[in-house]
């Protein structure tokens, strides 16, 4: 069976500028990015005027742009949420996405791993959500389905979106980092695999890639936190959307898959020092995970922006009384459906 | 942070292997096994004698004792395939299983060092499993690991692990028809996780590198009915494992897969292995249907309630399928009473005593 080469026109690469100077960034990833247009969001809050280097080609959105385009929207594209007006106003396929402290990472003999690739090879194969394969990704060159897996479901399911890793500095909460100050992720996993149907995860944002056509919708701005920062871990709206993302998956028969590539992260901030801060993201996991996993969407729901809608109603009524910033999550999700159908306008992809 | 020592569990662990030639193979493993009591499970002409490599310490059976020691029960147990080895799960008295293959040797990690397959399995079954939440750097309680950004608090501890699921380098697991198609492929990335299966998601389950917590799932191991005056092979492992996860996803209980990997020398004949598993290829497409929509009651709370439960639905809704399925359920019920009789409740018991 063959599964189409997905071609470099049809890819977005997104970055969010939360450093005025993106040179560094840009120089470490130029082999890997130069083939591919860039969308890069400078966030709203950053008042230096933003660095790129020459030789790739971009459209740079600022402030005043992101004004233009939105108009007038209740969600705050600030921080790491302004990541996601990038999503908005791609005209690509598929979006690749890393944070700006991420750099490429090395194997053993010091060689890059093109992350931007292996995404794609993710994006392109098949995920096989309906049983678990104890190879991993059958996909894979020296890889196949082992016995015992029903033929049957050897042909997979559409992969919308594919999750990365970092080593170095892992994606820990802050308390996890504190207890642990000098752990940095050395373990290099040499797999990827499909998350399987039902199962929960936190999505990082940190380093992604998706489907925007068909997963977009699903992937939004929606549960920030009051005491919401610059650092990671002092944020959450990737893990909200995540577990939005993947019910979406599971009920629309999409798949999203987990592992590689890796990216390098980089030394940044002070996990003891976030400790000050009261974590609420933390907290308000408690209640998500158990909502996530009982959500059940109808039958009429059959793209993505409907199941948003849907989702948004539950949380209004289940965790609205919870926590007054469910309620805003809500209605975020369906000011993020209004404003993807408003500006996320698809422009047809030839052979798709 | 120091690295604690795995224990050994020498006096806590059976390893039982199956087998038809001979026990060569062991002597790659001496480093790693000797220290433990082997039960060797010999399946085929029970005339033939199996040499042992000297300083082991094993028990051996042929189906002459098993015959004797089941009785008429005996007829759950495989003639003529690798099956027959969930007898030795049976009369063990340990609290741990490590099961390997006859063809299966030590292996070396991507730094060359011999892998201590035995290690890395008490390693995963001692350490908690987390079904209810995936975590995208696999298990958590690795060294150099943990939960990542996300994960509930609450979710943390984890629940006891009943199944460690090992994999191989080299030969891998495929079936007869992928075999026949790649028959040149060989098993060469060595990928450095364990995970946990999450809950409500099958697998299937290999039997050449396993461990398992006896108290926790013995039970539920019951390999099936292959081999000899079977229309099936080499789906005993598959059986159990669909079986088994049912029933742990039922009871709070974690299943992990990945390292370690052992060395799998050798490929089974791909026209012998069709023959054995055709009519297992198209069962398997009901029979995953069946394991994903099985629910088991509130009243069963135990491994053998669950089984039982478990094998009057195979009667029920497999038996339609194939006469087979009335002749393995039955042969389910056959086993947990076996198993009842060798594993009577430890006298030391009370009824309303705290558990373990």
């Amino acid at each position: 069976m063959s599964h189409p080469i997905i071609k470099d026109d049809e890819v977005d690469v997104v970055i969010l500028a939360t450093q005025p100077d993106l040179t560094s960034f840009l120089e470490e990833w130029r082999p890997m990015f130069s083939r591919y247009h860039l969308i890069i969001i400078k966030d709203p809050d950053m008042q230096k005027d933003l660095k790129i280097p020459e030789g790739f080609n971009h459209d740079l959105y600022m402030k005043s742009d992101m004004d233009r385009i939105l108009g007038s929207t209740s969600i705050r594209f600030s921080g790491y949420s302004c990541r996601y007006f990038g999503y908005l106003v791609s005209r690509k396929k598929y979006i690749v996405t890393v944070d700006d402290d991420c750099v490429p990472a090395k194997d053993g003999r010091g060689f890059l791993f093109d992350a931007v690739a292996q995404h794609i090879s993710n994006l392109r194969f098949p995920a096989t959500p309906f049983f678990f394969n104890t190879l991993y990704d059958p996909y894979q060159k020296g890889a196949d389905f082992v016995r015992g897996y029903p033929f049957s479901l050897r042909n997979g399911v559409k992969c919308v979106l594919s999750c990365g890793l970092w080593l170095n500095l892992a994606d820990y909460d802050a308390p996890t980092q504190a207890l642990k100050p000098d752990e940095r992720n050395s373990r290099y996993v040499d797999a990827v695999l499909t998350v399987p149907l039902k199962a929960m995860m936190p999505l990082s944002g940190i380093n992604i890639a998706f489907d925007r056509e068909v997963i977009g919708p699903a992937l939004f701005p929606g549960l920030r936190l009051a005491g919401e920062g610059k650092q990671r871990w002092e944020t959450i709206e990737d893990i909200w959307c995540g577990m939005c993302a993947k019910v979406v998956c599971d009920h629309l028969s999409l798949g999203v898959k987990s592992g590689t590539p890796y990216v390098w992260r980089k030394e940044t901030g002070n996990a003891i020092e976030t400790l000050k801060k009261e974590w609420q993201g933390m907290k308000l996991m408690e209640e998500v995970v158990p909502f996530f996993q009982s959500v059940k969407l109808p039958e009429t729901a059959v793209v993505a922006e409907d199941c948003v809608l849907e989702i948004a109603t539950m949380v209004k009524k289940r965790l609205g009384p919870v926590d007054p910033l469910f309620g805003q999550a809500a209605d975020a999700m369906v000011e993020w459906v209004r404003l993807w159908k408003a500006v996320a306008s698809v422009s047809p992809t030839p052979g798709v | 942070m120091a690295v604690p020592m795995t224990p050994l569990l020498k006096d806590e662990l059976d390893i039982v292997i199956p087998t038809i030639r001979n026990l060569e193979f062991l002597e790659m493993w001496r480093p790693y096994l000797q220290p433990y009591h082997l039960i060797i499970v010999q399946d085929g002409d029970p005339t033939r004698s199996i040499k042992i490599p000297e300083g082991f310490d094993y028990e051996l059976y042929n189906r002459n004792d098993i015959n004797r020691i089941l009785g008429p029960k005996a007829s759950c147990i495989s003639f003529k395939d690798s099956a027959c080895r969930c007898f030795g799960y049976m009369v063990s008295k340990k609290k741990y299983i490590f099961t390997i293959d006859d063809d299966c040797f030590v292996a070396k990690d991507p730094s060359g060092k011999e892998i201590n397959a035995l290690e890395q399995h008490i390693k995963n079954i001692l350490s908690p499993s987390t079904p209810f939440f995936f975590n995208t750097l696999y298990d958590p309680f690795r060294d150099g690991a943990d939960f990542v950004r996300g994960y509930p608090f609450s979710l943390r501890p984890g629940v006891p692990t009943a199944v460690s699921h090992g994999l191989w380098l080299n030969i891998p697991d495929y079936d007869a028809p992928t075999q026949l198609v790649k028959p040149l492929e060989r098993n060469t990335r060595y990928v450095d996780a364990v995970l946990t299966i999450p809950k409500g998601t099958l697998f299937p389950m290999c039997g050449m590198n396993l461990t398992f917590n006896r108290e926790l799932i013995g039970p539920a191991m019951y390999f099936g009915l292959m081999g000899d005056g079977q229309p099936i092979g080499r789906y005993d492992d598959m059986w159990a494992g669909w079986c088994v996860k049912v029933i742990c996803d039922h009871l709070g209980l974690g299943v992990k897969t990945g390292l370690p990997y052992i060395w799998h020398s050798k490929a089974s004949n791909p026209f012998v292995n069709l023959k054995k598993e055709y009519k297992g290829i198209f069962w398997q497409e009901d029979i995953i249907p069946f394991f994903q929509a099985a629910t088991l009651s509130n009243e069963a709370t135990t491994v053998q309630q669950c089984y039982i439960e478990l094998s009057k639905q195979v009667k029920e809704k497999l038996g339609k399928i194939d006469p087979y399925f009335d002749t393995l359920s039955d042969a389910m019920v056959t086993w947990i009473e076996a198993w009842d009789e060798l594993n009577p409740p430890k006298k030391a018991e009370l009824p309303n005593g705290a558990a373990k």
